[in-house]
């Protein structure tokens, strides 16, 4: 009976007994904590939660309005320009177009000058693959990626490759500030607007004893009017792959609706606290085509807060929330009332 | 080499016609080798690995795509590599399922490995093979062990393959096999050495084997082998399986055993029989295939919207924008065509919504699962050393899921421990009034041990305690103790058997101390001194027929059978010669006498002794059964039933006054006498063995057995040794077995007859043609006989009936000449021998009968009860009388005494039919009157649906012939929609065939989750047939345990097998699979959503290293711990509340409402996950990964605390991973996103994360989002635990609870349902009892015993007629269970002796008119 389903028969003296251990965690005796639903419980937790969730709503409102945003749509204001960026062929010849506008009150703070496109999908799979991320890092690699924008047919490469790249926005917005009839031009900070990790480690311009040169054998992407090395003249430092505004637009948007960061009200003189109110001007070069594909351009001053930008939704969602919960918890008290009374007298 | 050698094995197959040639090997040693014809034949070297190291990688990869989900993941990863369509980049996309495939493939490795080591040792085992270079036995490993190699094996060794027996050190060329590791069977069998070879006295010298085995091939059949050896001079000499050692099995008794090797390695009976572990699909895993075909189709539905969406968004541009990326060569795609890639991107893109993971993950939960079972403490046994066994590994949800149980009886609900209780000789009833104490003290000890005690009072239905006729049982419990308290002998045989336990007999099977202790009852020893005195005068026909069926029918207890003797201070040592006291002469018998006489001398002297006052209360009881019995004699006279019972009861007041007092002595007497010489008695069947030891009480011990003599020891010390002259073996077919022997004094050759009573009953001699006064005595004797045996099989007792038959020298030796011409036979060899048998076991006179308890396991009622109150349905299927399983079926709860009891016996069709419609419409009537109530009860909410009345129950009692009647008639479903309606079944005399039929057909036609659970081989088909079968390591050897899935060693492990492992294995494991689908569809959702705003083009926002850690590491530990740890509900309360078992039964927490809820739940959640970013950073300047790394955070948070929320226990396990998961998500991240700025062509999540870390938006998301997305969650939680108290919520709540406050919760819990029921009951018993009192002919056996009457036994029923005189006259006619009906005005709770004198004339009248057919 006793070594019934040992295998070896020789070792059933010897073998310890085949009782399992008495440990917690064998007899699935771990101490435990174990969670109840009780009315306490649930009510306090509907209540503090909503509670906190309406007071952080609250909050976030509040300082999202105090957020101050202007935004025009420019792609009609420009209608001459628009329709001659519908054919292609235009490519190279100038249009200009100023758009006026009135801020009736003063916009203190950081200011940041925005463009938005609306209805452009920067988020279409192929196009947001559509990069090289070793080319842009300085690194002369032909990259597969990009294609078919790597390369002319002729062999020459493009500098930068892809259609993100390629697709690049190239109008350039000035902002004018009219007082008293006087113009004067807003100062405007074309720097340290894009993340300091992308400036500083994503992007490198490739190495050479000047731009001209590290880009020599390479061509600019069709779209593109100058090459990558003529981006910004001015500063050696924001040229090339290293230029803001097109490492801004390498950052693809998530959505066919967004805006970037093109511009910051640099604060200085008049504009020290921020855009006082009156009658402004945007010089625009017109060169980014977007009617042909049913999409708009937008400019856009805003401030922002610690919570963000204008945007009031979470704050909204906070307070949804918080009263969803609130509610929640008065429905449940109610029920709870409501059937303890006819608990008691069902048990009796 | 070895397939190599198979391969030419299978070619010799052909030629050689299913054959085997075997010749010695030692020839051809080391030289000829190539010319040794055995050298085709598999070595002994074993191999149980899948896999070698070469073969692992392409095998186990081919193994692993037999499952469909791999293949479905690699297609959709090789999918990726076309460019058109591809989502991801090709190569990462391989990660997920190459992680999966690893992780099954490292299980497999790890599991193969233990095969390996366990081979390893098994194949250097060393044994002794014959060298021809050395002259001798030289030390070999096993595995070098070949076909056609002689192999010495010595005492104690394990054989190392199948080796045909050539030599044994007994002169009889006997070699005993212990097959314990074989079949679990620990009683030896004795082999015999090839015939031919047994008579060579000579030591056996292999170097002259000359001859040539020829066998068959090798087979899985462990009982049938044969073949012949061809002699040099061409004679052949046959053998069968009795000349083969097979492997795996010990040599016991032999000193030493030569042989040669048949089979070796894979091809020995043992390998053969080894199929591994058993694989089944559980319910669970069923229901999850449709749901992944669900998810399929789902999946199908959001690829076509996408490649629809894509193909419009596609074709309404007049012109192509900047960001519609053409191909390589400047094309676009046709709107209809970028729409079809588009789908397969899509399929690519979403295919998580498939659970990858959830295969290896459900495995990975279950083996955990496994290890928890089989390290409960609670499912150990500790008198067998034995922790359950899991031998199925991937079914131990079902476990929670069973809605019928199939049970074996003996073994499975009884201990299967033989005890002997009664005996009738001669129509003369001996109570053994002592045994059955003797027995009753063991039943207390057991109690006290017993775990669940503590529970117990929770399964006695409380209202029993309010009715006013329990008090009957309250009073007969305590007296019941006192006179067992009173019995002072009770101590002696308690010390013996404790004493006896820590000796080696215990590996003997059936030889429990209780089993062997037999108490004499002391009016039948004296009988048997009487008559053992006159026997030793030799002259047994002048006295008393009386004492010489007395003498003839101990007799035939010590030999009718198969036992084998070995003495118990050797173990293991055969008996064969009676050693100490050898019958050598006449004059050590005569000493023996000299002293037998004066024992009993002194014996005569003490039965004159004044009466001791302290047995008066052994003999009360025993003067009631005497009365008892006395009663049913004088029935059958026909005489005046009241006066002579009265004398008969005085008589036997006296004769067991006398008895006991002098009890003591001559119990010390007996046991004095057998105590020297302490045989141990291996049987292969336990009644054989109780009925051994039941002489041995008597003193007629069975001394020594071998195939041609047996000797007993008579009461005197005399020894008589009785030649065999045949021994016809029991078969399932006869039930019965014979033996004949010669007598040693008066050479008569006598007929020993033991069987089942309806066999020996129809066989015996019809009537004395000369003597009528004998005629009408054997005829008294005949029905008095059947009386007994009615009244023990009603009791529970097994019966079997002793007959015996003289037979002449003339008629003897022509059955005999018979009989070798039957053996001898090749052609319906069988049916010739059964034939012959049958022959013989005729014209039979009957000495009398057995009754054996097979007691009851400790702990069986109340997990019965337990079971049931769980909402299963228990069968029991038994090839036992209907009266003692029904006995049974009462005494271990699975019938109640409120229950109405069907019973169906027929053999014909038509009555079967209508039988069981009116059944059905009787049913039917009940649940009528039920419907009402319950519609009324529906509408209040579930709380008090929960609490509905349950009705009356019903049970069913049908027999193995009805069943037949049934399956060939084509009455299923009329069957099953009647045991529908029962509560529990009872199939009697049933075939194991019927046994499996009856589970598969409840299985099939009811579509429900079945168990079987058995311990003997008859159980074998049953337990194969339901969806999960437990064998029973019990006394009957491992076939069941080998069938099984599960092996238990006690009955009542069951309960909390099924109520709390079953109950949490399936609990754990349907939420986590329900929580697996969960979790992919919220997840992938959100990348669904994303393509709404960006044309469709399959653009993801969530870098995909991330996407794919997601699945695999972040989210994949918390289920998995949830799977193997949760315990939604404490044990304790699961064992308290068998009705939370329901859950699992109804499979509430995983059925296709609450797959569905779930989902629709995951879409909403995926929605709020998606949305809530979205809207909080529309129209800014975020890019896509800034918005993914939110969202992905996000989606983790509300995953986990989905999760946290559905767990209902924290460990600091749960804890720790919980924390480590967003921790380990974090960490990983930051590192990622701050190293990876060209890892991941072509866009880099370069500085995402420590950037978002920064953004107070962030948080805020972080912490808004998950609270909107489980709100609606946790309301309905909530509102479920303030409306609808289901039972677990309560249960749960319970836990909470102090100790004490707990038991009387659950108390009040269970009381609830209580007081309905009965009403109900009791309502409806009235009509039901008014409507059969009017029908004329009833044809249904029907009992509706009082309620209340719950706790039924003999002895109870005893009792109360001995207090109510009136009642005691059932004039024979005693239904099946007590027959009380409840009269009108019983549920107003007024019982009043009129009221009893009325219903039992009733029941009286009822039992007349039911009719068995």
């Amino acid at each position: 009976m006793k070594n019934k389903t040992s295998v070896l028969p020789q070792e059933g003296e010897a073998r310890p007994s085949r009782c399992p251990d008495n440990s917690a965690f064998k007899q699935q005796r771990l101490p435990a904590w174990k969670p109840q639903l009780t009315i306490a419980t649930v009510l306090s937790t509907f209540f503090v939660t909503g509670m906190l969730c309406l007071s952080v709503g609250v909050c976030l409102i509040l300082s999202a309005n105090s957020v101050r945003e202007f935004q025009i749509d420019y792609s009609d204001k420009c209608s001459d320009c628009s329709e001659l960026r519908e054919n292609s062929s235009n490519w190279n010849k100038e249009c200009h177009c100023s758009v006026n506008f009135t801020l009736e009150e003063d916009i203190l703070g950081d200011v940041f000058m925005y463009y938005g496109l609306q209805n452009f999908y920067q988020n279409h799979r192929r196009y947001v693959l559509s990069r090289s991320d070793a080319q842009l890092l300085g690194e002369n690699v032909n990259n597969s990626y990009c294609s078919p924008f790597t390369t002319y047919q002729n062999g020459t490469p493009m500098a930068p490759c892809g259609a993100i790249a390629n697709s690049m926005f190239n109008d350039t917005i000035d902002l004018f500030y009219n007082l008293n009839s006087s113009v004067i031009q807003v100062p405007l900070l074309k720097t340290g607007n894009s993340w300091w990790t992308d400036k500083n480690v994503k992007f490198r311009n490739p190495k050479s004893y000047n731009l001209s040169s590290a880009f020599a054998g390479t061509a600019r992407p069709p779209y593109w009017q100058k090459p990558v090395y003529l981006l910004d003249e001015e500063d050696e430092r924001n040229n090339g792959y290293v230029n803001n505004d097109f490492i801004i637009w390498m950052r693809v948007s998530a959505f066919a609706t967004f805006r970037n960061l093109y511009r910051r009200v640099s604060r200085i003189r008049q504009f020290a606290n921020g855009l006082p109110a009156g009658n402004y001007t945007f010089n625009i070069s017109y060169n980014f085509p977007v009617t042909k594909f049913k999409a708009r351009k937008h400019v856009i001053l805003s401030t922002v807060v610690w919570s963000g930008g204008s945007n009031p939704f979470l704050g909204i969602a906070y307070v949804v929330s918080g009263a969803a919960a609130t509610l929640a918890g008065f429905v449940i008290t109610a029920i709870h009332l409501k059937l303890r009374k006819r608990k008691t007298c069902f048990q009796k | 080499y070895l397939s190599l050698g198979r391969g030419k094995v299978k070619k010799k197959k052909k030629k050689n016609e299913n054959k085997r040639v075997i010749i010695s090997n030692l020839p051809f040693e080391s030289k000829k080798w190539k010319e040794n014809p055995n050298r085709y034949y598999g070595s002994n070297k074993i191999k149980t690995t899948k896999y070698t190291i070469l073969t692992f990688l392409p095998k186990n990869i081919y193994e692993q795509f037999h499952r469909f989900a791999n293949i479905y993941f690699v297609v959709i990863a090789l999918l990726n590599f076309v460019p058109v369509v591809n989502a991801f980049q090709p190569e990462v996309s391989m990660i997920p399922i190459c992680v999966i495939m690893a992780i099954t493939a490292i299980k497999d490795v790890w599991e193969d490995f233990r095969r390996y080591k366990l081979d390893k040792e098994i194949n250097h085992m060393g044994c002794y093979i014959y060298s021809r270079e050395e002259h001798a036995y030289v030390e070999k490993c096993w595995k070098d062990v070949q076909v056609g190699d002689f192999v010495q094996l010595q005492c104690n060794e394990t054989i190392p393959a199948d080796i045909l027996l050539l030599y044994s050190s007994d002169q009889n060329g006997i070699c005993h096999l212990e097959t314990a590791n074989l079949d679990g069977e620990t009683n030896l069998k004795q082999r015999q050495v090839v015939m031919g070879f047994s008579s060579q006295n000579t030591f056996f010298e292999p170097e002259l084997f000359q001859n040539t085995i020829i066998c068959e091939m090798p087979n899985n059949d462990l009982n049938k082998f044969k073949g012949y050896m061809e002699q040099p001079n061409h004679e052949r000499v046959g053998f069968n399986i009795e000349s083969l050692l097979l492997r795996g099995c010990t040599i016991r008794n032999t000193e030493v055993a030569i042989g040669i090797v048949i089979y070796a390695g894979h091809e020995t009976k043992a390998m053969l029989n080894n199929n591994g572990p058993r694989y089944k699909r559980s319910k669970i895993e069923r229901q999850m295939n449709m749901d992944i075909f669900l998810c399929v189709g789902l999946l199908f539905v959001m690829c076509l919207v996408g490649a629809v969406g894509h193909g419009i968004w596609t074709g309404s541009f007049s012109e192509h924008p900047p960001y519609d990326v053409p191909d390589e060569n400047g094309e676009y795609l046709s709107p209809f065509l970028a729409g079809f890639y588009m789908f397969l991107t899509m399929i690519i893109l979403l295919q998580v919504l498939i659970p990858i993971s959830l295969y290896v993950s459900i495995e990975l939960v279950k083996l955990g699962q496994v290890f928890l079972i089989h390290n409960d403490v609670d499912l150990y046994n500790e008198e067998a050393d034995l922790p359950i066994q899991c031998r199925a590994l991937n079914i131990t949800e079902d476990l929670g899921q069973i809605q019928y149980i199939f049970s074996d009886k003996t073994g499975t609900l009884t201990e299967n421990k033989m005890v002997f209780r009664r005996c009738t000789v001669d129509g003369i009833e001996f109570s053994h009034q002592e045994n059955a104490r003797r027995l009753e003290t063991h039943k207390e000890l057991d109690l006290d041990d017993e775990d669940f005690a503590k529970l117990q009072h929770f399964t006695l239905p409380p209202t029993n305690i309010e009715t006013p006729d329990t008090y009957k049982q309250k009073t007969m419990r305590p007296l019941r103790r006192c006179q067992s308290a009173r019995a002072h002998f009770q101590g002696h045989t308690r010390n013996r058997s404790l004493g006896r336990r820590d000796s080696n007999q215990s590996q003997v099977a059936f030889s429990s101390p209780i089993e062997k202790d037999v108490t004499p009852d002391s009016r039948l020893l004296r009988r048997v001194r009487e008559a053992a005195l006159q026997t030793e005068n030799l002259s047994p026909f002048i006295h008393m027929k009386t004492s010489t069926s007395l003498t003839d029918f101990f007799l035939a207890l010590a030999i009718c059978n198969t036992v084998l003797v070995s003495t118990a201070t050797e173990p293991r040592q055969r008996v064969t010669v009676p050693p100490p006291i050898k019958p050598s002469g006449i004059t050590l018998e005569k000493i023996h006498q000299i002293f037998q006489r004066l024992k009993l001398a002194s014996l005569s002297q003490s039965f004159s002794s004044s009466q001791s006052s302290s047995d008066l209360g052994a003999s009360f009881s025993a003067r009631n059964t005497e009365e008892q019995l006395a009663a049913l004699d004088c029935c059958d006279n026909g005489n005046d039933c009241c006066a002579s019972g009265r004398g008969d009861e005085l008589q036997g007041k006296d004769s067991t006054d006398i008895g006991s007092a002098s009890l003591d002595e001559v119990f010390k007497s007996v046991t004095n006498s057998s105590l020297p010489t302490d045989f141990c008695y291996e049987a292969e069947s336990p009644d054989e063995a109780a009925l051994v030891y039941a002489a041995q009480a008597y003193g007629f011990t069975l001394v020594s057995r071998t195939p041609e003599q047996v000797t007993v020891r008579l009461p005197q010390g005399t020894l008589l040794t009785f030649d065999i002259l045949c021994t016809l073996g029991f078969d399932s077919v006869r039930k019965r077995m014979s033996v004949v022997v010669r007598h040693p004094l008066t050479k008569e050759i006598v007929v020993y007859t033991k069987g089942a009573d309806s066999v020996i009953m129809d066989m015996l001699e019809d009537s004395a043609k000369d003597d009528i006064s004998k005629e009408k005595k054997m005829k008294r004797i005949k029905e008095k006989t059947q009386k007994h045996l009615d009244y023990y099989a009603r009791d529970g007792l097994r019966t079997l009936c002793i007959a015996k038959k003289v037979l002449n020298e003339d008629d003897f030796q022509k059955w005999a000449n018979f009989r070798r011409e039957a053996e001898a036979a090749i052609d319906n060899r069988d049916e010739l021998l059964m034939e012959t048998a049958q022959h013989l076991e005729t014209k039979l006179t009957l000495l009398g009968a057995t009754g054996i308890e097979d007691r009851l396991q400790d702990g069986v009622p109340d997990t019965i009860a337990a079971l049931q109150e769980a909402g299963i349905q228990i069968w029991v299927l038994t090839g036992d009388k209907q009266e003692t399983a029904v006995n049974i079926a009462y005494s271990c709860k699975l019938l109640n005494q409120r229950d109405t009891v069907f019973t169906i016996n027929t053999e014909s069709k038509e009555t079967c039919e209508s039988l069981l419609n009116l059944t059905l419409e009787e049913v039917r009537k009940n649940y009528e009157v039920e419907k009402p109530r319950r519609k009324f009860f529906g509408i209040i909410p579930a709380s008090f649906a929960s609490s509905e009345a349950p009705g009356p129950e019903f049970g069913l009692v049908i027999d193995g012939r009805t069943l037949n009647v049934i399956f060939q008639g084509g009455l299923e479903e009329k069957f099953l929609a009647l045991t529908k309606h029962c509560h529990s079944v009872l199939c009697c005399r049933s075939t194991p065939l019927q046994k499996s039929m009856v589970a598969k057909l409840v299985r099939r036609q009811l579509k429900v989750m079945t168990l079987s659970i058995g311990d003997g081989a008859n159980d074998v088909s049953m337990i194969q047939a339901a969806d999960i079968g437990i064998g029973i390591s019990g006394q009957e050897g491992m076939q069941a345990v080998m069938a099984s899935d599960f092996a238990i060693s006690r009955f009542k492990h069951l309960k909390k097998l099924l109520l709390v492992h079953g109950h949490w294995c399936y609990a754990r494991l349907a939420k986590m699979v329900i929580y697996f689908f969960y979790k992919n569809v919220s997840y992938v959702n959100l990348l669904f959503w994303y393509q709404f705003f960006c044309g469709f083009s399959g653009s993801t926002m969530i870098d995909y290293w991330q996407m794919i850690f997601f699945n695999l590491f972040f989210t994949s530990v918390p289920p998995l711990l949830f799977g193997v740890l949760d315990r939604d509900v404490s044990a304790e309360t699961l064992l308290g509340l068998p009705e939370l078992y329901k859950n699992g039964q109804n499979s509430e927490i995983y059925n296709l409402s609450t797959f569905i809820i779930t989902m629709l739940d995951a879409f909403y959640q995926s929605l709020v996950c998606f949305f809530v970013p979205y809207l909080t950073y529309e129209d800014s300047d975020i890019d896509v990964f800034s918005f993914g790394n939110p969202m992905n955070t996000i989606s983790l948070l509300t995953i986990l605390l989905h999760q946290a929320l559905e767990m209902k226990t924290w460990t600091l396990f749960h804890l720790v991973t919980m924390i480590g998961s967003v921790v380990f998500y974090l960490v990983f991240s930051l590192i990622y996103n701050a190293s990876c700025v060209l890892c991941n062509p072509p866009a880099n999540p370069y500085w995402i994360m420590e950037r978002q870390l920064s953004d107070p938006t962030f948080y805020l998301l972080c912490l808004i989002t998950p609270v909107i997305a489980l709100l609606p969650r946790f309301f309905i939680f909530a509102l479920r635990g303030t409306i609808g108290t289901s039972l677990i919520l309560k249960a749960q709540q319970l836990d909470k609870l102090p100790k004490g406050q707990q038991d009387l919760e659950i108390q009040k819990l269970r009381s609830r349902k209580q007081p309905t029921s009965v009403a109900a009951a009791v309502s409806h018993r009235d009509t039901e009892s008014q409507r059969l009192s009017t029908s004329e002919v009833n044809p249904l056996r029907k009992q509706t015993p009082e309620k209340g009457y719950y706790f039924f036994n003999r002895w109870a029923e005893e009792e109360s007629t001995a207090t109510d005189p009136s009642a005691g006259p059932f004039c024979g006619h005693y239904p099946l269970v007590p027959s009380r009906v409840t009269t009108p005005g019983q549920d107003s709770g007024k019982l009043t002796k009129g009221n009893v004198n009325n219903f039992n004339h009733g029941s009286h009248r009822r039992s007349v008119s039911a009719v068995t057919l």
